[in-house]
C-alpha cells in the first residue's frame, strides 16, 4: 500500500447546533484519485475546508506527510503543497490569463514566471489565451484557468471542489483525461456530483452522510454496499 | 518599456512648466507636487492593493510634525527631518495597520479613522509642544535642503519636483514588480490569494507602511516647504483628499493621484474666483465624472487607449 500523504483524525467542525463534520478518520494514498461523495450537506466541502485550512476546526488532527499542520493557517497550509479549488469559479476577473498563473506561479518562488505560465497553460490546452481578461472567458475555460492556477502550484495534495460542476459534456472528457494524467506527479481529492466520473477517475471512494465517515473503498466496493445505496444512489431499500 | 517612457515623459512635460510656468502659478504646482506624492502613497494602499483608508491624515500629520518638532525643540532641519518626518509617517502607519488590518472593508474605514481622530485631538492636546490649533511656524534657518533654500519659490519647485519624480518612478517599479502583482491579487479577490499561499495580513502591512513612508515624506516636506505646521492638517478633510485625487486622476494608476491632485486645485482655484460657492461647482464636477468616467481620468484613458499602463 502506498504511504499515506494527508491524514485526518477525529476530525470536527460544528455551526451552532448543526455538526458539519463529526469525527471524521481519514487517510490519502500518495499518489491516488480519491473521491469524496454524500449527499447534499453531507458536509463534503466543511471536510476538505477543515484540510485547506480555510476553516479551522472544533477537535481532531490533520497531518501533512509526517507533519501535524492542525495549526497552520490555510496560506502557509498553500506552500507546503496542498492546493485548492473552489467550487464557485474563484479567479482574478480583471487580470490577465498570464497574471492569473503568473500568481501562481510566482507563489512557488520560481525564476521563469513566463516558462512557468506557458506550462501550466499548456496542461490546461490555453496558452492561445494567455493575453486575454479572465472574466471574459467562457465559463468552461474559467474553471480550466482555475485547475492551471492548480497545477501551477506543484502541489503534493490536489483538491477540486465539484470540478465538473456546470461543464459541458465534451468539456466533461477532457476534464477527465487531465486529471488522470496528473497522478504521475500528485494526489488528487476531489469532491463531485457526477457518478459517471466518479466511477471512471477514483481509485478509491469515501462517503459522507450527515458529517461522517458512511463508508469507503474502490468504486466497486461503494457500489454494492447496501448503506450507501440506501443513503446516497438512491437504489435497493430506497427504491423499493 | 513603454510604461516608463509614457512616465519619463510625463515628468519632462512637468520640468518644462516648472521652467515656464508664473510665480504664482509655480507656487501651486509645487503645492500640488507635495500632494501628489501624499496621494500617490495613498493611492498604492486604496487603488492597487484595496484599502479604503480615512486615516491616512494622522501619517500625514506624522510626517509634518516627525519633522517640525525637531526643528522647534532641537533646532535641526534639513535632510534630517525630511528623513525623520518620512520615518515618523512610516511607523505610525505600521503600528495602525497592526491593529486596523484585523478588520475589513467598511470595518477598516472606521477603526482608521478612529485611530487619526485620537491622533488629531493627541496634537491638540499637547498644544504646549504641537501649537495646537495656532501651529508650529517653521525658522527660515531650518527650511534647507542639501543647499536649496525653500524659502524661494523657484529652488522649493524643482525639489518639489525632484521628489515627485522618485516618489512616481518607484511606485510605478513596485506596482509593475512580482510584489505589484500581489497587490492587485488582494484588491480583486483575497480568498483566492490566500489559498495562492499568501497572507493577506502581511502583505497589506507592508504596503500600508509603504503608504505611511509616502504620507509621512509628503507632511514632511509640506511643513519645511510652506514654512508651517498645524493640527489642521491632521484632520479628515485631509484623509479624503487624497482618495479624491485618486478617484478623480484614475485609482490603480501611477501617474492618476497627480492629475486628480492638480485638476481639483487649478479647478477650485478658477471657480473661487467667480463665485463663493466653489465647492458646488467643484461638486457637479465630481458628479459629472463619477456618471461619465467612474474610473477616473486616467482610468478612462487606460480602458480606451492605453490598457498597458500602470
Amino acid at each position: 500500500m502506498a504511504a499515506v500523504i494527508l491524514q485526518a483524525t477525529g476530525l470536527a467542525k460544528a455551526f451552532g447546533g448543526l455538526k458539519a463534520v463529526d469525527g471524521v478518520d481519514f487517510a490519502l494514498r500518495a499518489g491516488e484519485i480519491h473521491a469524496l461523495i454524500g449527499p447534499n450537506g453531507a458536509g463534503k466541502t466543511t471536510f476538505v475546508s477543515l484540510l485547506s485550512g480555510r476553516i479551522a476546526p472544533d477537535a481532531g488532527r490533520i497531518e501533512l506527510g509526517e507533519e501535524d499542520i492542525t495549526a497552520l493557517p490555510a496560506h502557509a497550509r498553500v506552500r507546503k503543497g496542498i492546493a485548492y479549488t473552489f467550487q464557485i469559479t474563484s479567479i482574478y476577473p480583471r487580470l490577465s490569463v498570464f497574471d492569473n498563473v503568473a500568481l501562481a506561479v510566482q507563489s512557488q518562488g520560481a525564476r521563469d514566471l513566463r516558462a512557468g505560465v506557458a506550462e501550466a497553460l499548456g496542461r490546461v490546452g490555453m496558452e492561445s489565451l494567455v493575453s486575454q481578461e479572465a472574466g471574459t472567458l467562457s465559463y468552461g475555460h474559467q474553471r480550466l484557468l482555475e485547475l492551471a492556477m492548480g497545477l501551477a502550484l506543484k502541489p503534493r495534495v490536489l483538491i477540486l471542489d465539484e470540478p465538473t460542476q456546470g461543464l459541458a459534456a465534451g468539456e466533461i472528457d477532457g476534464f477527465v483525461a487531465l486529471v488522470r494524467g496528473l497522478v504521475s506527479e500528485t494526489t488528487v481529492l476531489m469532491i463531485e456530483h457526477n457518478m459517471e466520473v466518479v466511477m471512471d477517475l477514483a481509485q478509491r471512494i469515501t462517503v459522507l452522510n450527515f458529517g461522517q465517515v458512511l463508508a469507503q473503498g474502490t468504486p466497486a466496493e461503494i457500489r454494492a454496499n447496501p448503506a450507501v445505496q440506501a443513503a446516497y444512489l438512491g437504489t435497493g431499500d430506497a427504491a423499493a | 518599456m513603454k510604461a516608463w517612457l509614457f512616465h519619463l515623459v510625463a515628468l519632462a512635460g512637468l520640468a518644462v512648466l516648472a521652467a515656464v510656468l508664473p510665480a504664482y502659478h509655480a507656487n501651486n504646482l509645487a503645492r500640488v507636487l507635495v500632494l501628489a506624492v501624499y496621494a500617490t502613497g495613498y493611492n498604492l494602499a486604496f487603488g492597487y492593493t484595496g484599502m479604503l483608508s480615512l486615516g491616512h491624515a494622522l501619517f500625514f500629520g506624522a510626517g509634518m510634525f516627525g519633522a517640525a518638532l525637531p526643528v522647534t525643540l532641537w533646532g535641526w532641519g534639513g535632510v534630517p527631518v525630511l528623513a525623520l518626518g518620512m520615518l515618523a509617517g512610516g511607523v505610525v502607519a505600521g503600528a495602525v495597520g497592526l491593529l486596523a488590518l484585523r478588520t475589513k472593508g467598511v470595518s477598516f474605514m472606521i477603526v482608521t479613522l478612529m485611530f487619526a481622530q485620537a491622533g488629531y485631538l493627541t496634537l491638540i492636546w499637547f498644544n504646549a509642544v504641537t501649537g495646537g490649533d495656532q501651529g508650529l511656524v517653521l525658522p527660515g534657518a531650518a527650511r534647507r535642503v542639501l543647499g536649496i533654500d525653500l524659502t524661494q519659490d523657484a529652488p522649493r519647485l524643482w525639489l518639489a519636483l525632484g521628489i515627485y519624480a522618485v516618489a512616481l518612478l518607484l511606485a510605478v517599479a513596485l506596482v509593475r514588480s512580482r510584489f505589484g502583482r500581489i497587490m492587485l491579487a488582494m484588491r480583486e479577490n483575497e480568498e483566492r490569494s490566500r489559498m495562492l499561499g499568501y497572507n493577506p495580513y502581511a502583505v497589506k502591512l507592508k504596503v500600508l507602511v509603504v503608504s505611511g513612508l509616502y504620507a509621512g515624506l509628503a507632511g514632511a516636506a509640506y511643513g519645511l516647504f510652506f514654512g508651517y505646521a498645524g493640527a489642521g492638517f491632521a484632520t479628515v478633510q485631509y484623509s479624503i483628499l487624497p482618495m479624491l485625487y485618486s478617484l478623480l486622476g484614475g485609482a490603480g494608476t501611477a501617474l492618476g493621484p497627480l492629475i486628480g491632485a492638480a485638476a481639483m486645485f487649478w479647478l477650485i482655484d478658477f471657480v473661487s474666483s467667480l463665485t463663493n460657492a466653489y465647492l458646488m461647482l467643484v461638486g457637479v464636477a465630481l458628479i459629472v465624472l463619477v456618471l461619465f468616467a467612474p474610473r477616473g481620468i486616467l482610468g478612462f484613458v487606460r480602458e480606451r487607449w492605453l490598457p498597458w499602463l500602470p
